[in-house]
């Protein structure tokens, strides 16, 4: 097949391109440039958009023997990705930027262009797996379940599916720098990148309260009293303990968490742990990644962190939205993230939580 | 499978004659500068070279400073000229908006670090710079300006640029022009064009990457940028590369074929015109060095072209500069008049002296499917 081998310039899609190389591929190296100053949203070592990165990328493109270029999606990664960040985040929920990315950039624009240019699909360095099925490509967990990144792939639909290759599903991380040492790539033990790409420090509040103010607002109890202030309500989390600041303590002592953001009202709502207990949770815009889910319920798992634990649950589509009901309750879900449905290990689908109870 | 070169304004392939010279003169022992018979024998060689040069160029060989490549040469001429100019409480910098980076970037330096006021002369919609409003400037701020520096022709489009009319309008005011595309593809005098200073590159004509040279008027003197043994009239310190040298004087000697060149440049513009209707030959209407031609593809992304003609086994350019790798829309062809869009679905197409009918009928069979897939994939 003709491929495009997203390269970032770490050691995971260096490795992910040289083993579609070794299966006999046709490939070219394609590194994204995400941000218009590679300064803007990163600088050092860290994460993906840096010239160093880029200079990582097209280094390990030589060593594997492979074409190279520079896509600039600065543009489409700016209003898909990191404004939907800001506007989750000033409308309450909390967003992962990775999925939206994976969504609306590796797998949509690069996709797309790469089929238009006459290119059969795309390879990246993703940890997850596809398998034929009776149904088609299907998408599943990687191996090494600690790197497992299905859960961001959750919003591939079974076209985008069809057209991405994930060489590295089989094998574990550790696995994966030997290989690149063996293969002479010097990103072999080019640390991980962490946390959110485009915020440079790693300090996500930060970096909100920068772009969106900080207008303070009041904190209250579920009976509405005011009991503390917020400097800007975006930057709690659901289920957040520490860092409220409260002088007025509860009778027993016991400690408050985070139950609601409302952004209208730049108020963030506290109380006791097991309210923040849920058992249901619902999810709008679904994503299929296989056969459609129905309104027949199901068993299976469902995910709601990148790195989370797969609950128990059974699922159904109700037409409209995605619902599952947990085996046990479960506290702290903030709404905006995704839902990720799976059967065993095949990822079923996604969709954006919208409600809990 | 062909492997088809159409970047020759990037570089261009070594002349046998610059390949012996280097060869040959890299296993000569002796540094230019010393006294005894080592050093003597290879300074010979050196000044042989200069003298080669300033005859191609109509300039004294005195006039040669030898630099690390063209870019060292056009800061060497701005910066010290500017200085020079400041000096004497001069402290304009009027430059056109299409030179190179490699004039752009130190401008903006002067400006942003060293006091200076950059004035910058806009162009016509074929890319020649705006005489009007360039002697407007002149006429108002004649008694300010340290340097003017307008390049001899540009290297996206090679529109030339009317350098004597510069140099008469300009009448005491240093005048600099970076030659580097126009060495050896057209008519160049230095003592005719009557400017202060002048800059070449050798391995546009021919010659080794690394190594250039500043023409600068006899007499002048501007403050230094490296400073050490002060080998070049003090203005240019380092060891003489004797080797890059002799290669530059023997690559310089070579006929271009102009003729050539442009009977294959003047077809591929036909051609391409035939295919596809809608495009834009950039500069069309003015005189333009014989190998380039930058061609409008609408509705493409020039990023998108260049990777599917180097799928294809062709190499060209899309002429402009890149940030991080990252391909942005050409200044050149901004000035011109495009919009971020068109000047972005812009490629530039350089044949040179080693370029064949052949190369030619290639590129035309590969071109259609390029351009029809490019169309496909634009996503802007």
């Amino acid at each position: 097949m003709k491929l495009i081998a997203a390269m970032s310039g770490g050691v995971d899609s260096a490795v992910a391109a040289a083993r579609a190389v070794e299966a006999g591929h046709d490939v070219i190296g394609v590194h994204l440039a995400l941000a218009a100053n590679p300064q803007k949203y990163r600088s050092g070592a860290r994460g993906c958009c840096t010239i160093e990165d880029s200079h990582d990328a097209r280094r390990a493109a030589d060593v594997i023997g492979i074409p190279f270029y520079i896509w600039d999606m600065a543009e489409e990664f700016h209003d898909g990705v990191v404004e939907d960040f800001l506007a989750e985040y000033a409308a309450g929920r909390t967003p992962n930027p990775c999925l939206r990315c994976n969504e609306k950039i590796k797998f949509a624009a690069v996709l797309d262009r790469a089929r238009s240019m006459g290119f059969d699909g795309v390879v990246t360095g993703h940890y997850a797996r596809t398998q034929i099925s009776e149904s088609g490509k299907t998408l599943h967990r990687a191996v090494d379940h600690s790197k497992d990144q299905s859960y961001v792939l959750s919003v591939l639909t079974i076209e985008q599916i069809a057209g991405a290759i994930f060489p590295l599903g089989d094998t574990t991380k550790v696995d994966i720098r030997k290989e690149a040492e063996a293969r002479g790539l010097a990103v072999a033990q080019k640390p991980d990148s962490h946390d959110i790409c485009f915020v440079p420090s790693g300090d996500n509040a930060g970096w909100l309260r920068d772009r969106l103010g900080s207008e303070t607002g009041p904190i209250v109890d579920q009976d509405g009293n005011k009991i503390g202030e917020h400097k800007g309500a975006y930057t709690y989390t659901i289920g957040q303990r520490k860092g409220l600041g409260l002088t007025v303590p509860t009778a027993d002592g016991s400690p408050r968490f985070v139950l609601k953001i409302e952004p209208v009202t730049n108020t963030v709502v506290v109380g006791a742990r097991e309210e923040l207990a849920i058992t249901t949770m619902k999810g709008e815009r679904p994503v299929w990644c296989g056969p459609q889910v129905t309104d027949k319920e199901q068993e299976g798992f469902v995910q709601i962190r990148a790195h989370g634990a797969a609950l128990p649950c059974t699922y159904y589509f109700d037409g409209q939205l995605l619902v599952a009901n947990l085996a046990e309750p479960l506290l702290g879900l903030a709404t905006g993230q995704a839902m990720v449905i799976y059967d065993g290990d095949r990822v079923v689908g996604s969709a954006t939580i919208c409600q809990t109870q | 499978m062909p492997s088809i070169y159409v970047d020759h304004a990037a570089t261009t392939p070594m002349s046998p004659a610059a390949f012996k010279a280097i060869s040959s003169q890299m296993q000569v022992l002796g540094n230019p500068s010393s006294l005894h018979t080592h050093g003597r024998s290879t300074r010979k060689s050196v000044e042989d070279a200069r003298e080669v040069i300033a005859k191609q160029v109509d300039c004294l060989p005195t006039e040669v400073i030898f630099t690390a490549s063209g870019t060292e040469a056009n800061n060497i001429a701005l910066k010290g000229l500017y200085w020079q100019g400041r000096a004497q409480g001069k402290s304009v910098v009027v430059i056109s908006a299409i030179e190179h980076h490699a004039i752009l970037d130190p401008a903006q330096w002067l400006k942003d670090h060293e006091g200076a006021e950059l004035i910058t002369v806009g162009v016509t919609s074929d890319g020649v710079i705006d005489l009007v409003s360039l002697k407007n400037i002149i006429d108002q701020r004649a008694s300010e300006i340290a340097v003017i520096s307008i390049m001899h022709a540009n290297n996206e489009t090679g529109t030339l640029q009317p350098i004597s009319e510069v140099v008469a309008m300009a009448g005491q005011i240093p005048v600099h022009t970076d030659a580097v595309q126009s060495f050896k593809k057209t008519p160049l005098s230095f003592s005719q064009l009557g400017v202060y200073a002048m800059t070449l590159s050798a391995h546009k004509v021919g010659g080794p990457l690394g190594i250039g040279a500043l023409i600068l008027k006899r007499a002048v003197e501007i403050p230094a940028l490296l400073h050490g043994g002060g080998q070049e009239r003090e203005i240019r310190s380092g060891t003489l590369n004797a080797p890059s040298i002799v290669a530059f004087a023997a690559a310089a000697q070579d006929e271009y074929p102009s003729a050539q060149v442009i009977e294959l440049r003047n077809q591929f513009i036909d051609h391409v015109k035939e295919l596809f209707p809608d495009v834009i030959i950039n500069g069309k209407n003015v005189d333009r060095l014989p190998g380039i031609v930058n061609v409008t593809f609408p509705g493409t992304q020039s990023d998108t072209l260049l990777l599917l003609l180097d799928k294809a086994n062709v190499s060209a350019s899309t002429g402009s500069a890149c940030s991080a790798g990252v391909h942005e829309a050409s200044h050149v062809l901004l000035a011109m008049g495009h919009t971020q869009q068109s000047a972005q679905s812009s490629l530039r197409f350089s044949f040179g002296s080693t370029s064949t009918h052949d190369d030619l009928n290639f590129i035309l069979s590969v071109l259609p499917d390029v351009i029809t897939r490019g169309r496909a994939a634009n996503i802007k």
